[in-house]
């Protein structure tokens, strides 16, 4: 009976996909055993919270099939909310990260309710003003937010006593978050809400007429990934204790761009993939920091000519390539939309 | 009234350099709907190379060809190795390639010339002129002057030539302007060189007053990019009309409201206009509603 058989190979690669992310994520968990010193442990902190970072625009970009620019402005509107409410006013981080999070989520559905409703690029351009205004609030609310000097002296998590100030306890905070973050997508993807995105970056004309509002599809995935960003600036702001607004600037929400590309876009394991490179990377080429740009750039140039679904769709294509269908798998191929 | 008339003149002076970027924009915009995040870092580039080539006693007037020589080839190479290789040219495609583009030329402007600031004397002296007892610098004029002129052979480019009447072919129908005769492909590479040209002028004329370093470009795009979408994307004197426009508000909210905010003028316009009039002042309102 060939119904049957189809339903067990989905079965099928749906448990080969679950054992590949329990062994991911075990791997993850493994990073504080290898990590020698602290300075190495906490890097693997900032990869989880880029990993919100990009795993957010991923949505808005691989699967939405708009570019936004403004991740790490809402990456600051997060830290700053969650910062200077905790370290002026006393609000606990844990009510700060909730706070930051609606904050972020908010924003973008102000920003995003004018600009998703014109038909091609616009929420790039609105992202892009609005980034550049945040980044001149930061450096210039003084009273508020420290200038340019940063916030300095953000209180740790804390609860019941005991503080997330180290980096071996903030580490177990950090994977959670990115662990919550992957099973969210992934619940995302496979349900309605997921296949209408992936139906609207397809087409929005075919989507819409079969009755799924591409405004409304789009601007959801933007709060969503605003919201991710927002919470990547909590808790990026109470494990660094300190928040400089160069972090949020413009260039970091191009960059973050690049890595979505890098990553693989449309790709359930881009994000990690791009939130590796965008932690190892700079660490890797220390020496010549001066190259990092260019490394990145021409990575993002060469990625996008030859390999369009990114590193995460790198092993699909040469499977194709090779000729070898060994797996009926059907993995979602990147396409630009129109 | 001194001051009011000093902020004018500021503004109108930074405002055509706006408008230079802006028009760039437009070009590349009006050929393949992208956005051009290139634009800034050539407009750097092109202040950069002329500022070291004048540092290595080449004669002024040389340093400035140079310096549009090599950002036409730099652009030409993008447009010839990088974007025509794109498998599919739509707008997101070339927009997100060009924002690598950006990052490299960048970068590798950075590697080469340094991270130091360039300058370059004003081209008729530095000495400030005195106009109705105001005292201007004159590279102000040069400014105003060249940003009309470049504004004026580009409109007339578009209009009266052959060359431009078949980009303009290609911009509204590529496979009926091919069907014609014309190649798309040329009509793209000459784009990108129109845009980098005006960009590397744009960078030229501006370095006397400013001074210039390899990050100073993608601020301006930034702004460029505002004054193309306030005064309509894709129409050209809109590009000069949102451009002097932005100058003279951001000089004026400078110099009355707070220095501290100036940044954020061009950007607050951005949004305005995306909000109540996405097809911007000039623009023919062909904008769709989802």
């Amino acid at each position: 009976m060939p119904p049957r058989i189809a339903r067990a190979t989905t079965l099928d690669i749906r448990r080969r996909r679950v054992r590949a992310a329990v062994i991911v994520w075990l791997l993850f968990a493994s990073w504080p055993l290898l990590a020698g010193n602290n300075y190495v442990l906490s890097l693997g902190v900032f990869f989880f919270i880029n990993m919100l970072l990009i795993g957010g625009l991923n949505l808005v970009m691989g699967y939405g099939g708009q570019i936004s620019l403004c991740q790490a402005g809402f990456f600051g509107l997060g830290a700053y909310i969650s910062g200077v409410l905790s370290l002026r006013y006393g609000v606990p981080p844990f009510l700060g990260v909730l706070l930051a999070l609606l904050g972020s989520t908010l924003t973008a559905f102000l920003i995003g309710l004018p600009a998703l409703r014109l038909r091609g690029h616009y929420l790039a351009m609105a992202t892009l003003g609005f980034n550049a205004i945040l980044s001149v609030l930061f450096v210039e609310l003084v009273p508020l937010t420290g200038g340019p000097n940063g916030l300095a002296g953000i209180p740790p998590f804390a609860l019941v006593g005991f503080a997330f100030d180290t980096p071996a306890r903030f580490f177990w905070l950090a994977w959670s978050a990115g662990l919550v973050l992957m099973l969210l997508v992934a619940s995302l993807l496979a349900s309605r809400a997921g296949r209408a995105l992936r139906a609207v970056s397809g087409s929005e004309v075919a989507a819409d007429s079969m009755g799924i509002d591409p405004f409304h599809t789009k601007l959801k995935a933007f709060m969503f990934s605003a919201a991710c960003a927002g919470v990547a600036g909590a808790l990026y702001a109470h494990f660094n204790q300190y928040a400089s607004p160069e972090t949020f600037s413009l260039s970091t929400s191009v960059l973050l761009v690049v890595m979505v590309a890098l990553g693989g876009w449309g790709h359930y394991w881009g994000p990690v993939l791009g939130a590796a490179l965008f932690t190892a990377v700079p660490e890797l080429l220390h020496r010549f920091q001066d190259a990092e740009l260019l490394v990145f750039g021409i990575g993002m140039v060469l990625v996008l000519l030859y390999l369009p679904g990114g590193l995460a769709g790198a092993p699909h294509r040469w499977r194709k390539l090779l000729g070898a269908s060994r797996h009926s798998e059907v993995v979602p191929v990147a396409r630009l939309p129109r | 009234m001194d001051q009011f008339a000093n902020l004018l003149l500021s503004g109108l002076s930074t405002g055509s350099v706006y408008g230079l970027v802006a028009l760039g924009f437009n070009v590349i915009f009006k050929s393949t709907g992208a956005i051009n995040f290139a634009q800034g870092e050539w407009v750097m580039m092109g202040g950069m190379v002329a500022a070291a080539a004048y540092a290595a006693h080449v004669p002024l007037g040389l340093a400035a060809l140079c310096a549009i020589v090599a950002v036409v080839m730099v652009a030409l190479f993008s447009e010839r190795f990088i974007v025509r290789r794109l498998a599919v040219q739509t707008p997101l495609a070339v927009t997100l390639i060009m924002i690598a583009v950006a990052i490299c030329t960048k970068s590798l402007v950075m590697l080469v010339l340094g991270k130091n600031a360039f300058d370059l004397p004003g081209f008729t002296g530095s000495t400030p002129v005195d106009v109705f007892g105001l005292r201007v610098h004159p590279q102000s004029f040069w400014i105003v002057g060249v940003a009309a002129v470049v504004m004026l052979v580009t409109h007339w480019f578009f209009a009266r030539t052959i060359l431009g009447k078949a980009m303009r072919a290609v911009a509204a129908q590529p496979e009926a302007a091919a069907l014609c005769g014309i190649e798309p492909r040329m009509a793209l590479a000459l784009s990108f060189a129109l845009a980098a040209c005006i960009g590397a002028v744009a960078g030229v004329i501006i370095t006397p007053l400013t001074l210039t370093s390899f990050d100073h470009g993608t601020v301006l795009g930034f702004k460029g990019f505002s004054a193309a979408m306030l005064g309509g994307l894709g129409s050209l004197p809109g590009a000069m009309l949102g451009g002097v426009l932005l100058g003279l508000l951001e000089a004026l909210a400078g110099g009355w409201i707070s220095s501290h905010f100036k940044d954020a003028v061009a950007f607050v316009a951005l949004l305005a206009t995306l909000f109540w009039r996405p097809s911007g002042i000039l623009g023919r309102g062909a904008v769709d509603r989802v």
